[in-house]
């Protein structure tokens, strides 16, 4: 009893109750609303699916698919990429000894999320404008590449601190070259901490409205600046379809890089 | 996490700890190339450009020139002619955003610590689903998260027609395009960056320092006042600077919710680039006393930190 009382502070589980409902409120009432036939906001004009219909074959929808389609590409390989430098980085930062300069490599990996968003969003603008880069994909690819590199770094070095170092001395001791263990004996014990590193990347890039919207260039959209775009005009239904669609995705992922995680953690 | 098995010696690991050893310059390489080359040589050059002189078409005119942050700190009225006297303008719109990340960062921590607190005292199942739930919001798009907030709030949006079919209010909620807007909008952006270190601090705390001071007489709130806030307090500080760092250079929930008259850096630096009037050195120059003020705070956190752990 002793023990239950000091943990407790009352008003805590209603602030606590507040919290869910202020964090998820907001899109409930988006998610809900998206199913509203009815053209206008503001009033229900009962459930439909118009919506939905409306973002693949409206008006507007060659506009959001080839933003869809530059999201979702720039998002695959800027996660793959980021996440090959990030394994290969965590290797050496764990499993290369003490060296000079690991510190400063460690504080270079988490450079991305020190520096505030706007300005690597301005330092990239102007280096691309300087060498004369034409900003289009290849600039939003590059600069997603950048700022994805720490959210892969972290749950893979993670996973990988936690990994004995003797399930490699046994298959070196058992004859297997550097590149067989790792392949076949490191990489899969990694694999959850991979995964969530990579799917992390994934949903960091498909998410950036700032540092794109600053280098993409005249004419290319993803999907957040397309969104953006809209919204400025007034939100529409269509709209609220599109952000329920997106919702579910980031959802998706998150969970499953939760479970991953979880069965990791379980086996060794 | 794998618990060491009992058999391993504890320099069987140290062997295996530099398998890499031989291949650490080509596997760290990629790393350095991406990071200098794509972030520290722009970061570098965004410093010399915020140097120049400006053209009129929104480049740049190779000359040296200090007229960025002479516009920023230094007024010389409409023509330059007048004697030169501090500029307000932009310190104020500093100061504004400043306000502002301190206000949102403020709310988070009074609805953030209670939560952190109340989920580190569940059962570890519980924990685990309360810190999902808690997590999953900062991963879906920010973008869609602050529209999805501007719907709820808006003059005739659900929050409004909620209060008022309830009774509560009799005029609908003037919320959208005001500074609580904002400052809701920063709050409801970062709560979870301030809620993880915080439980990440209580989980830690050995609770029989409470049972010892309950033991003594002291109440539940000296308690918490005079012993447990002392040392969770780095997971405080942390999760102030998580908010308040992105609240301080934050576009979207400004430009969103607050309208023209709630001016914030992000917008500040925005126009200097997207608009056709842009002034490109003078964007720079202000990305540039940001970025300052951010890495003055973490270098003072990172200080305070060395100072805590060498005690």
């Amino acid at each position: 009893m002793a023990l239950r009382s000091v943990r407790h502070y009352p008003g805590f589980f209603s602030i606590a109750m507040l919290c869910l409902i202020i964090l998820y409120a907001p899109l409930i009432v988006v998610m809900v609303y998206s199913f509203n036939d009815s053209p206008s906001i503001t009033n229900w004009g009962g459930l439909s699916l118009r919506w939905y219909f409306d973002v693949f074959t409206g008006p507007e929808a060659p506009r959001f698919r080839a933003a869809a389609w530059n999201s979702l590409t720039i998002a695959v390989l800027a996660a793959t990429i980021a996440t090959a430098i990030a394994t290969a980085a965590a290797l050496a930062m764990l499993r290369a000894g003490k060296f000079k300069g690991r510190s400063l490599t460690f504080a270079l990996i988490n450079l991305p999320l020190m520096v505030p968003e706007i300005v690597i969003a301005v330092a990239t603008l102007i280096f691309f404008t300087m060498i004369g880069f034409t900003t289009g994909y290849l600039t939003i690819l590059i600069a997603h590449i950048t700022f994805c590199i720490p959210f892969a770094y972290l749950p893979i070095a993670a996973r990988l601190q936690g990994i004995d170092g003797s399930y490699e001395a046994a298959a070196r001791d058992l004859y297997a070259t550097r590149a067989q263990s790792f392949f076949l004996v490191l990489l899969p014990l990694m694999a959850p901490g991979v995964i969530s590193g990579y799917l992390l990347a994934f949903i960091i890039s498909l998410d950036d409205f700032i540092i794109t919207n600053f280098v993409k260039g005249a004419g290319m959209e993803t999907l957040p600046t397309a969104i953006f775009g809209s919204v400025k005009q007034g939100i529409k239904p269509n709209i609220m379809a599109i952000s329920t669609l997106m919702l579910g995705v980031s959802i998706l992922f998150v969970t499953l890089s939760y479970l991953i995680n979880r069965k990791g953690r379980q086996s060794p | 996490m794998a618990a060491p098995t009992p058999t391993t010696a504890p320099d069987s690991g140290a062997s295996s700890d530099a398998t890499y050893r031989s291949a650490r310059v080509p596997l760290l390489l990629p790393t350095w190339l991406v990071i200098g080359f794509f972030l520290i040589l722009p970061v570098a050059l965004m410093a010399v450009y915020s140097f120049l002189t400006k053209e009129m078409r929104g480049g740049v005119i190779w000359e040296f020139s200090l007229a960025a942050y002479d516009q920023f700190f230094i007024n010389r009225g409409l023509f330059g002619d007048e004697p030169a006297s501090l500029e307000w303008t932009y310190i104020s719109v500093f100061g504004r955003s400043i306000a502002q990340a301190a206000t949102a960062t403020t709310l988070c921590l009074l609805i953030g610590f209670p939560t952190a607190w109340f989920i580190a005292t569940r059962a570890p199942a519980t924990r685990g689903v309360w810190l999902f739930l808690i997590t999953v919001p900062y991963w879906v798009n920010l973008l869609i998260r602050t529209v999805s907030l501007r719907f709820l709030i808006r003059e005739n949006g659900p929050l409004n027609d909620a209060l008022l079919g309830s009774g509560l209010i009799a005029e609908p909620l003037a919320l959208i395009n005001t500074n609580f807007a904002v400052q809701l909008g920063l709050f409801y952006s970062y709560l979870p960056f301030m809620v993880l270190p915080i439980y990440a601090a209580v989980e830690r705390y050995n609770f029989t320092l409470s049972e010892a001071a309950a033991d003594l007489y002291a109440s539940r709130w000296v308690t918490l006042r005079d012993i447990v806030l002392p040392i969770v307090k780095p997971g405080i500080i942390a999760g102030c600077l998580l908010v308040f760092i992105p609240s301080l250079g934050a576009f979207l929930a400004p430009n969103l919710l607050g309208g023209a008259k709630n001016f914030m850096i992000g917008s500040l630096i925005e126009e200097q680039f997207k608009r056709s009037l842009g002034n490109w050195p003078f964007g720079a120059a202000v990305s540039m006393i940001l970025m300052s003020l951010v890495l003055v705070l973490l270098l003072l956190y990172a200080r305070s930190m060395a100072r805590a752990e060498a005690r």
